[in-house]
């Protein structure tokens, strides 16, 4: 018991210690500060400047940043359809695996260029190595782009009223080569020497003890699991993802997978307190989002190590805690910290089945995704809490008696339109669409019948968290839905279409606009934003606008559930 | 604040009667239409309304009609006290104004007639209604002066305490910075002609009552900003209770309609929505009980902003005028010689300054016969006065100096360029004279007679009791205030000092001022001044807030947003307090209003669905009755809590400047922390009244 917890508190503690400088290096890459791999990088970057006729020198209005965004996400849209839709007759394909139809690639391109990676075939036998590589690619790209966005809204956050905020390709391409690639190398030669397999052969086989023959899948998988984690893009090479003993073998993997989880998401609020000059503003968004994550962890923790309630009242012992559908290497502690750690980020890659935890803990997991900015995904993490920063300014700087201000810049009208629409977007795309699956579901149960394995309250939780984790382009499942059906794929695909771009626009369209604006000096009347004050009002309006809006919904499932089992 | 004519009662009952009245006018969809959060609840008001008409009819699946004509009484309750709200502010703002212009209601005006009109100079009486802008009266001792106007002609004594509640008379004269007149007062003494400067019913007063009356309020920035983020959450909600319908089908938990509009109403902001508008006129109408007629909603917004204040020095920091203390003779000039001169230079210096050196010296400027005298104005450029004689003076009588004189008094710099332009020396022991006095507050003045130093008169100034604590208040609140004044660097550093003032400017030109402004404005403040003369008008135009005297020239009243009735140079540093409070009352209620959240999910969700997931029990953490009671309750808190809150709405949250961040922690701690725990009590509380029934 005491073990689990500990490997918990380490795995944390070190991502943190490993965050801080990481969190530097990056505020230099955006900087364009001298660091130690400019040699190495400087040769690299030209390269993709030349190929791509990129001039990185020519800075860009927020305006055609966004634009850029949208175009480069175009064209990987359209190259990975047409991969996913004709790979059968492609190269790398040793297993022989089919091309995936319409909607489908429509879903798994939209879930790969949205960083979402919701998965709605499996590894093994819905793609060929040359389809997992253009995923694997996209990995890359759309994490590298969320970071590109997020080193935008830096830049704007921090000059003084300006235009031009930096070149969007060379932040792109700085934070594929920079950041995301070395530290992938890292990663992926830790997990090659602990067993994951890398190779481009097909199918291995043994005979079992019992004399069968047994197949087993491999690939170019250890590359292909560094980036899924470090990127919060979450999809697995196999279908079971981390918890697959391939791509996670012990319980050393597991801790280098998790702390690359919210490696970079946590670095990145150390980056915007190096590229601010404000660390202690960084040091309090950084203590928001850890006390959101504590309140979603500790008790997750708790009920998953105190075991299933259900089965406890067999008269079963579980001294370990709940153990359905997880892992012996990892236990539930880890297996929590696991979900808590992949729910908050956006990532959405699992070591355990979601669907199996305690309910409470489903609902922490839901709850993760719901506020999705407690760490977040890389970049957009902090674009989302960047929307709640800017109403609790307007609500706080009220209150101190100022017409709300942010960083120097004055908040008004226009701006708060941009962040009531972002804040309200989530909510609406969540609750929404799980309605529609409802009222389908209610009003014909035997059609829909497929779709869910366990009507009720578990049901309704599993249908909530597959829109929950669309909207927050987490990509997890609760599993146990009947997903790979045209309803799934064409609704969740629009969800997280819509749910990637709109939260990326809104605040770099905000932090575009004040970075414009007349910088007006901070005086003894100015609120502050880097104070603990400011933080709990912070929190508050997350739990109040992102959690609260759903505790009607959430009370009907996980909650509902929880108390039906005591 | 007790000189100002202000009724501080909250609900006198005739206001409270025309309140009432204009609640229910307000309830008009086409009104309430401005106020999105309000306007939904009418909506949901007049289902419920529909409901209730379907029970009777015959509907069975909705419940108890009594429940629900309740709902439908308290959803119409919610809208009233909102309307009543905003009534009250209104009805409070208009009676101040109208107090205000009932003292200049007709009165009798003596209209002068140009030439040809009737034929030259002639008067006739008309009633002050007809008079219009151009028009030229005249009034006398005893006379109520018709209309706002400009003197141009006479100069008279004149008690302003009808309007300012300041009982000692003041005198107007023509030309100047003190040449206007409000309609009301009422002529002390002497006779002036007055040229009318506005048209009948566009006095700022006028203006004024109109804001407050809602016909031409605007929404000020910040607040369409808040209803921006308030409209939000109204639509978060409609999505929260919209997407529970298909939820409850899934989940085969009938929700009645009630059930589904009160939690919409209870979740929306309300009480912010419902006192919102009341919060805005409120703080325009604490403007005017401070007797500051503001122009705009958005200029009392600007003040709580505000980070430079311009303070003339003269009458803000110190007492009236300076006063001459001391004549210092340069050496080997005779002191008598030197008054003598002093006084000569002082006779046509209309200045208190001036004054106070003809009675330091105690002579009598009338025994004084001039031959070929003229004046030398004092100008901004020489910054000096004096005089010219032609021939010999005659004093008492008796044989004064002889020959030509040319008597220059003035700023020591000054009086030193004209006296090394003569080819003569400024002396030394003069030179530390003057940095003596100056660098202990006084100012020195030079005198030199044809081109030759004579001496230094040394005038000080009072420091009025009480500025430093001001000053200090206003450091605190994080605005910067900076001292006008035509003094040398030298004084002026003294006297700031001395004050507590941040920054000063020194020999001020009218241009150094505006220049001053827009550097600071350059550099993203906010900056307010008060003026009076036409030569301050750019400035107080120039200026984000400009509060004009209403002593003050035409000119400077139009250029400013505000006007002060009482003249009184302080009133800046209240005007940025009713900013502030403007702006707080604002987020606080905001805070309070969304805090209450909390405790109404966990009133209601639970009694929607304990009827048919018994396990939710667990989350009526309240312990309410019945589910029909714990949505009356949370109802009837979440009307109560509009009226509850109307007297802090109107009279503002209390701004105690202690520093952002500690004015930020006591607020939320007050109204965020209290805002999640007051309703849990109130609900509660009101929920074992209800159960009686339900």
């Amino acid at each position: 018991m005491n073990t689990q917890l500990m490997g918990v508190v380490a795995m944390y503690l070190l991502t943190v210690l490993l965050a801080i400088p990481l969190g530097k290096y990056i505020g230099k890459v955006y900087m364009d500060e001298k660091t130690w791999a400019d040699r190495l990088f400087n040769p690299v970057d030209r390269i993709f400047y030349r190929l791509g006729g990129i001039r990185p020198d020519r800075e860009m209005n927020w305006k055609q940043h966004l634009a850029a965004l949208l175009t480069i996400n175009l064209v990987w849209f359209l190259l990975s359809m047409l991969v996913l839709m004709n790979m059968s007759w492609m190269p790398l394909n040793p297993d022989g695996n089919p091309s995936m139809s319409a909607d489908l690639a429509f879903n798994t391109t939209v879930s790969f260029v949205s960083n979402t990676n919701l998965q709605h075939y499996s590894g093994e036998t819905g793609v060929s190595y040359l389809g997992q590589l253009v995923l694997m690619l996209f990995q890359f790209i759309s994490a590298g782009a969320g970071m590109a966005v997020c080193a935008v809204v830096f830049q704007a956050m921090k000059e003084r009223t300006t235009e031009k905020l930096g070149n969007f390709y060379a932040f792109f391409v700085r934070s594929c080569t920079r950041i995301l690639l070395p530290l992938s190398v890292v990663v992926a030669l830790l997990l090659l020497f602990s067993g994951t397999p890398m190779t481009f052969k097909g199918k291995d086989t043994y005979i079992s003890l019992q004399g069968d023959t047994v197949h087993v899948s491999r690939g170019p998988v250890a590359a292909m699991v560094a980036i899924k984690q470090l990127g919060t893009n979450g999809g697995g090479f196999f279908g079971a993802n981390s918890a697959q003993p391939l791509e996670n073998p012990g319980y050393f993997t597991n801790m280098v997978e998790d702390i690359s989880i919210i490696l970079i998401p946590i670095a990145l609020v150390f980056a915007l307190g190096y590229i601010l000059r404000r660390r202690r503003f960084a040091w309090v968004v950084f203590g928001v989002m850890t006390a959101g994550f504590l309140c979603l962890l500790i008790p997750a923790v708790h009920y998953e190590t105190k075991g299933n309630p259900a089965i406890s009242t067999l008269g079963v012992t579980q001294p370990w805690g709940s153990m359905e559908g997880k892992e012996v290497r990892f236990g539930p502690a880890a297996s929590a910290y696991w979900g808590i750690t992949t729910t908050v980020t956006s990532n959405g890659s699992v070591n355990a089945m979601h669907d199996s935890m305690t309910p409470l803990t489903g609902m922490f997991a839901l709850g993760g995704m719901m506020v999705n900015s407690f760490y977040g995904g890389v970049g957009v993490g902090f674009l989302n809490f960047y929307i709640f920063i800017i109403i609790a300014v307007f609500i706080s700087g009220l209150m101190v008696g100022r017409t709300p201000e942010f960083l120097g810049k004055k908040i008004e009208a226009k701006e708060m339109k941009i962040a009531t629409i972002i804040a309200l977007l989530h909510t609406l795309l969540i609750l929404s669409f799980t309605a529609l699956s409802s009222y389908l579901y209610a009003h014909d149960p035997k059609g829909n019948a497929g779709w869910l394995n366990n009507p009720g309250f578990h049901g309704f939780s599993e249908m909530l968290y597959e829109y929950t984790s669309s909207s927050a382009n987490n990509g997890s499942g609760f599993e146990g839905l009947g997903d790979g059906v045209p309803f799934w794929n064409i609704t969740c695909g629009i969800v997280m279409l819509l749910s990637r771009f709109l939260p990326i626009i809104g605040p770099v369209a905000i932090a575009g606009i004040l970075a414009r604006k007349k910088y007006i000096p901070e005086s003894a009347g100015t609120l502050k934003t880097d104070t603990g004050t400011f933080g709990v009002m912070t929190f508050a309006v997350i739990i109040i606008v992102a959690a609260l809006s759903f505790f009607p919904a959430l009370a009907l499932g996980p909650i509902a559930e929880f108390f039906s089992m005591k | 604040m007790t000189k100002y004519n202000n009724s501080n009662k909250l609900f006198e009952p005739r206001l409270v009667r025309e309140a009432l009245r204009q609640s229910f006018v307000k309830l008009n969809p086409t009104i309430l239409f401005r106020n999105p959060v309000m306007f939904t609840v009418e909506i949901g008001t007049v289902i419920m309304l529909g409901v209730c008409i379907r029970i009777m009819a015959g509907e069975k699946s909705q419940g108890a009609l009594v429940y629900n004509i309740l709902i439908f009484v308290i959803l119409l309750f919610t809208l009233l006290f909102a309307n009543f709200a905003e009534a009250i502010a209104e009805a409070r703002g208009k009676a101040q104004a109208d107090s205000l212009r009932k003292t200049r209601e007709d009165t009798p005006a003596r209209k002068v007639f140009a030439v040809g009109e009737i034929y030259v100079g002639e008067v006739k009486v008309i009633p002050s209604s007809q008079l219009r802008k151009g028009d030229v009266f005249l009034a006398e001792a005893g006379d109520t002066i018709p209309m706002d106007g400009e003197i141009i002609e006479g100069l008279a004594t004149i008690d302003e305490s009808a309007i300012t509640g300041e009982s000692a008379p003041v005198i107007r004269e023509a030309g100047g910075d003190k040449s206007s007149v409000t309609g009301g007062t009422k002529v002390l003494s002497d006779r002036i002609k007055v040229k009318v400067t506005t048209q009948p019913g566009e006095s700022f007063l006028d203006k004024m009552i109109a804001l407050v009356e809602g016909a031409s309020r605007q929404k000020t920035p910040n607040e369409i900003a808040l209803t921006i983020l308030l409209a939000g959450f109204t639509l978060i909600f409609v999505i929260v209770c919209v997407t529970l319908k298909p939820f409850g089908d899934y989940s085969n938990t009938p929700i009645t309609i009630a059930a589904f509009i009160s939690l919409f109403v209870c979740l929306i902001p309300t009480t912010i929505g419902g006192l919102l508008s009341a919060i805005g006129i409120a703080g325009m109408d604490r403007a005017l009980r401070a007797n500051v007629i503001t122009k705009s909603g958005k200029a009392v917004e600007t003040a709580g902003d505000l980070d430079t204040l311009l303070l003339d020095k003269t009458g803000t920091i110190t007492i009236g005028n300076r006063k001459a203390t001391n004549f210092w003779p340069g050496e080997g000039v005779e002191e008598a010689d030197f008054i003598e001169a002093c006084v000569l230079a002082s006779l046509a210096d209309e200045t208190p300054e001036g004054k106070s050196i003809i009675e330091l010296a105690k002579a009598n400027p009338h025994t004084y016969a001039l031959k070929d005298a003229r004046f030398v104005a004092f100008t901004a450029e020489t910054r000096c006065s004096g005089i010219d004689l032609g021939g010999p003076t005659v004093v008492d009588g008796g044989a004064g100096s002889n020959g030509a004189q040319r008597i220059r008094k003035g700023a020591a710099d000054a009086i030193k360029k004209i006296v090394n332009r003569e080819g003569n020396i400024f002396p030394v022991s003069m030179e530390n004279r003057v940095m003596e006095i100056a660098s202990n507050g006084g100012t020195p003045l030079a005198v030199s007679r044809n081109g030759q130093a004579l001496g230094v008169i040394e005038l000080q100034d009072i420091i009025k009791p009480g500025i430093q604590e001001r000053f200090q208040r206003l450091r605190k609140m994080g605005v910067k205030t900076v001292m006008v004044t035509g003094d040398n660097p030298l004084t002026a550093k003294y006297i700031a000092e001395k004050a507590g003032v941040d920054d000063y400017i020194a020999e001020a030109k009218p241009e150094d001022k505006m220049n001053y402004i827009r550097r600071e404005q350059q550099g993203g403040k906010l900056v307010a001044m008060m003026g009076d003369g036409t030569n301050d008008a750019p400035a107080l135009a120039q200026a984000d807030v400009g509060v004009a005297m209403n002593s003050g020239t035409q000119a400077a009243k139009e250029a400013g947003n505000m006007v002060d009735l009482d003249n009184d140079p302080t009133k800046l540093i209240e005007i940025v307090e009713i900013g502030k409070q403007l702006l707080m009352t604002r987020g606080t209620l905001t805070t309070f209003s969304i805090a209450n959240d909390v405790a109404k999910y966990f009133a209601i969700v639970p009694a929607l669905f304990i009827a048919s997931i018994p396990g939710l029990r667990a989350l009526n953490i309240m312990q309410l009755h019945t589910p029909e009671s714990a949505i009356l309750s949370a109802v009837i808190f979440n009307a109560l809590i509009i009226p509850l809150l109307i007297p802090l709405a109107l009279k503002g949250i209390a701004y105690k400047p202690i520093g952002a961040s500690a004015l930020l922690r006591r607020n939320l701690l007050i109204y965020g922390v209290g805002g999640v725990i007051v309703p849990f009590i109130g609900i509660k509380l009101i929920d074992l009244v209800v159960s009686v029934w339900f």
